[in-house]
């Protein structure tokens, strides 16, 4: 029998070089002459620019470049609808921290010093920090071209809401504040550029997604891409915070030309705090109707993002928090009108669960409010509203594999739920919710016709197989899954296989390490690559002996004719043997989804649909302290949909790390602003949760065996995020029966909503 | 500025001693990474907030991003680098590596340094006693439940190990 990679708990593949200290992250890389490079923030949420003068800076000894936005006029941007950053500013500051100038020194104190001795005159202009007053701004626009201050709109209806409501026998109406929450992964920043004596430019950095970056480069830089080449290092954590381009990267590319020396930035905490590029503020104004037995009539929502100073990736953001109220349940009537709204604060982003989080805390925290007032126990209200695929959803995205329904039984099953929902001490409760997530946009960023990925696999001579993909590893394992699939599909072992990667002029094009696509769409691109490479080592082995491919097989890197397993030949004799007089066997996989899966013709329809939907539910258990207020999460249970676990290692590992993420968000993360700025740029003031105040989280892993999935596996890394928001909450009411509407939910919050209480009751008494 | 006049220091890394020529206000993170190519201490934070930097001065866990180098003449800093002996992993290393403890990696190295320190002491850690002794390394990837299971697993590979009398070091 052979012993399949698929599904084992392997290691991953690059963990020796991390616990050993010997793998290298960008600020670990250096060259020789390398500068430092630093960049010049603004002091004012909002100024215009009336002249800069660098010459004291410039006449400092070990300065080697000054560089401000007269000399970096190109526009770049994630988004082709949303070219509005240049590498500096040179009109006009729109945040506390936007970009003003840079400096590369032989030292990072001369660095500092000469950023000190910049002289900015700055005018400066009221500032919008609230995006409900901000969207009634008519003047001193933040961008000229945004009326408003909006950077997008869209108003979504599909069905009848007003029927839908008309058919309601209940309806509730409530509105949800979540704080902006940011990644704050444990790497900052960092980005390293050097060119070379013809002129080409090499970049290693700290990103997710190497393609775009080398595009933005040659564009902001105005050289031929065939010129630029990103090189990803190791990455210390992304989360979508190195998803985009970061200033950073294109400032020290500018420098380094202009200096005629590598030029190195690493962001200090700080920094990576204001860069951002985090989850919005998200005010979610949420209707919604339902009969007697609990079956959804209908769902109005109106959301509105506090997005910050640059478009990022907020129209899809935006776009996300409406489409994705869809792929879950059942809704006949949806009506979505959602907001991007500039404000003069950092930039905000994509953040692991993009645009879906907040909203689906709302949904998911409102259908318990609607299920208490029925009397229906929350568990079964979900199972009423189960979607029955396979199906298109009112706004026309495509469901094939759906595991929700086995998600929410073993969750029950798993915690105790029919034992303890309603009936634990006062002070103790227990919430469920559910989640979901694409496994990759269906539609990409750059509305190109290229495959979404292409992977090259080349069979060498001596039986070695290397895989040459673009995907970015970021420590989420996908070089490891990357392997396993290719090394399953090929029918060798997995110490055999090599893996070059993210290096733009070595690895073939893939879009990126965002919206939870690798394992979807780099592995169906690995099964095609490794499929073709089998077919043809095969028959040029049979060729060679004169026999029928069709007959042969390879298991375990033996290859050998059917039912003949005793006279296999190695898989170094059958490599050389089919490489004939050639050097190696080279075929080449792409992956673009299928045209069904890329959803409606609206506008707007391009974000949300995917090839495939993971799905969550999670059981929270909490205790909540009625003196003090303080709620502590003793125990998640969260099963995740995966499609099929190619690594339970690493799957178990990305659902953890998510709901860890979403408790987060859920009981102590916020960015703090007064007057633009931040206060509490670091990770003790942002409170990310240490050993002592993270819980037991049990996973399980629920296989829908995806019919379009390599080996039917979907995304793991990012859809258990949402529903432990909710479930949290939903566990608050069960334990002291109040309903926390804002987000993070904090002491001050829980004894204001129980002082309510008291209050209602005993106006109620009299 | 750099208009501190260098002084000449020792330091003990990983059993070698080192004489280099250094500023007097430089961070022992700074010189391990820069000067003596040890970058597989981490800065994560730069305020002492995340732990990434941890090395062990005479066994005992310290932040290197609050050492001043020239402080430390007469002991024994371990780096990560220093805590595999001759290639062998040590049980933290492949504890780590087994049990998912190192997702991105950039908190690891700390992490395992603290994990070192507790064991040695204390070689059957409750979980609290564990969950104490790594609350000051910060990590954003894990939730910390596969790095419990790393230490666990190393804690387990060292018991397995100790009657034989292998030596761990």
């Amino acid at each position: 029998m052979s012993v399949s990679p698929i599904g084992a708990r392997i290691p991953m593949v690059d963990s020796e070089a991390k616990v050993t200290g010997k793998g290298k992250y960008a600020d670990d890389l250096s060259l020789p002459g390398m500068l430092v490079g630093k960049i010049l923030h603004s002091p004012h949420a909002h100024a215009r620019i009336r002249s800069i003068d660098t010459s004291a800076a410039e006449r400092l000894p070990g300065v080697h470049a000054v560089v401000t936005g007269h000399e970096t006029p190109v526009k770049y941007g994630i988004l082709p609808i949303g070219h509005d950053e240049t590498i500096f500013t040179s009109d006009k500051v729109r945040y506390i921290g936007d970009n003003v100038a840079g400096v590369a020194a032989e030292t990072e104190a001369i660095a500092e010093e000469a950023l000190r001795l910049i002289k900015v005159d700055y005018e400066p202009l009221p500032a919008h920090l609230h995006p409900e007053e901000s969207m009634r701004a008519e003047r001193n626009l933040i961008h000229d071209d945004k009326p408003n201050n909006i950077e997008k709109e869209y108003h979504h209806h599909f069905g009848d809401v007003e029927r839908g409501f008309a058919e309601a026998e209940y309806i509730r109406e409530d509105r949800f504040d979540c704080a902006e929450v940011t990644h704050a992964a444990l790497e900052p920043h960092s980005t390293l550029a050097a060119f070379e004596a013809d002129g080409r430019l090499t970049v290693w950095s700290s990103t997710q997604v190497p393609y775009y970056l080398m595009k933005t480069l040659a564009s902001t830089l105005q050289m031929p891409e065939e010129k630029v080449r990103v090189i990803k290092p190791l990455v210390g954590g992304g989360f979508g915070g190195k998803s985009e381009v970061i200033p950073l990267e294109p400032a020290a590319a500018v420098l380094a030309r202009k200096a005629g020396r590598p030029v190195k930035i690493t962001y200090t905490r700080e920094e990576v705090f204001y860069a951002h590029r985090g989850r919005p503020r998200t005010i979610v104004e949420l209707k919604t109707g339902v009969r007697r037995d609990g079956r959804l009539t209908a769902v109005e929502a109106r959301i509105i993002q506090d997005g910050g100073a640059y478009c990022s990736y907020g129209v899809v953001t935006i776009l996300y928090s409406g489409q994705l109220l869809n792929a879950m349940y059942d809704i006949p009537n949806v009506k979505f009108d959602g907001y991007r709204v500039l404000t003069n604060k950092p930039a905000c982003g994509a953040m692991r669960g993009h645009g879906t989080v907040n909203a689906r805390y709302a949904f998911e925290t409102q259908l318990d409010m609607v299920a208490t007032v029925l009397g229906i126990d929350p568990a079964e209200i979900r199972r009423r509203n189960f979607l029955k695929p396979p199906c298109r959803t009112i706004n026309d995205l495509r469901v094939l594999s759906y595991g929700y329904p086995e998600c929410v039984e073993r969750v029950v099953e798993r915690s105790g739920w029919r034992d303890k929902r309603g009936k634990l001490a006062i002070g103790k409760g227990i919430g469920i919710a559910g989640s979901h997530y694409v496994s990759g946009a269906a539609n990409s960023i750059i509305r190109s016709n290229m495959p979404h990925t292409t992977v090259d696999l080349v069979i060498d001579r001596e039986g070695n197989v290397t895989l040459y993909t673009g995907a970015a590893e970021i420590g989420q394992g996908s070089d490891t899954v990357q392997l396993q699939i290719a090394a399953a599909e090929l029918g060798v072992e997995l110490r055999r296989m090599k893996l070059v990667a993210a290096d733009t002029s070595r690895t073939p094009i893939d879009l990126g390490s965002y919206s939870s696509r690798v394992t979807f769409m780099a592995g169906n691109a690995t099964v095609a690559a490794a499929r073709e490479a089998r077919q043809k080592l095969l028959s040029a082995v049979a060729h060679a002996l004169g026999e029928n491919a069709a007959q042969w097989t390879i298991e375990n890197g033996r290859v050998f004719q059917r039912g003949e397993p005793r006279r296999a030949m190695s898989f170094e004799e059958a490599a050389r043997l089919a490489c004939g007089s050639d050097s190696e066997i080279k075929t080449t996989g792409t992956y673009s989804p299928p045209a069904e899966a890329q959803g409606g013709k609206y506008k707007g329809a391009g974000v949300g649909p995917s090839p495939a939907y993971s799905y969550s539910a999670q059981v929270a258990e909490v205790t909540v302290d009625v003196e003090s207020g303080q709620v502590t999460v003793d125990r998640v249970v969260a099963a995740h949909d995966c499609g099929k676990a190619i690594n339970p290692l690493t799957v178990e590992g990305q659902v953890e790390g998510s709901v860890w993420m979403g408790l987060g968000q859920a009981v102590q993360e916020e960015m703090l602003w007064e007057h633009g700025h931040l206060m509490n740029p670091g990770l003790l003031e942002y409170r990310s949760a240490s050993t002592l105040e993270s819980p037991r989280i049990e996973t399980i892993i629920v296989e829908s065996h995806d019919p379009e999935g390599p080996f039917g596996a979907k995304e793991a890394g990012e859809g258990s995020l949402a529903a432990t928001l909710p479930a949290v909450v939903n566990a608050i009411y069960d334990a002291v029966g109040v309903w926390i509407t804002s987000l993070p939910v904090t002491p001050e919050k829980i004894l204001k909503a129980l002082e309510e209480k008291r209050h209602r009751t005993e106006s109620r008494s009299h | 500025m750099n208009n501190l006049n260098s002084t000449r220091i020792t330091l003990h890394v990983n059993g070698k001693t080192c004489e280099l020529e250094v500023a007097p206000n430089r961070l022992l993170l700074d010189v391990l990474r820069n000067d003596l190519g040890l970058t597989g201490t981490k800065c994560g934070c730069d305020d002492s907030s995340c732990s990434a930097c941890t090395v062990l001065v005479n066994g005992e866990p310290m932040l290197s991003c609050l050492m001043l180098a020239a402080a430390y003449p007469d002991r024994e800093i371990t780096t990560i680098e220093g805590v595999a002996s001759n290639g062998v992993l040590d049980p933290l290393q492949v504890g780590f590596c087994e049990e998912g403890g190192a997702q991105c990696g950039f908190c690891t190295p700390g992490m395992i340094l603290t994990a070192k320190s507790l064991l040695e002491k204390n070689p059957e850690p409750s979980d609290q006693e564990l969950r104490e002794a790594l609350s000051g390394n910060l990590c954003r990837c894990t939730g910390y439940i596969q790095i419990l299971a790393s230490v666990r697993r190393a804690i387990d590979l060292l018991r397995e190990h100790q009657p034989q009398g292998v030596s761990q070091r």
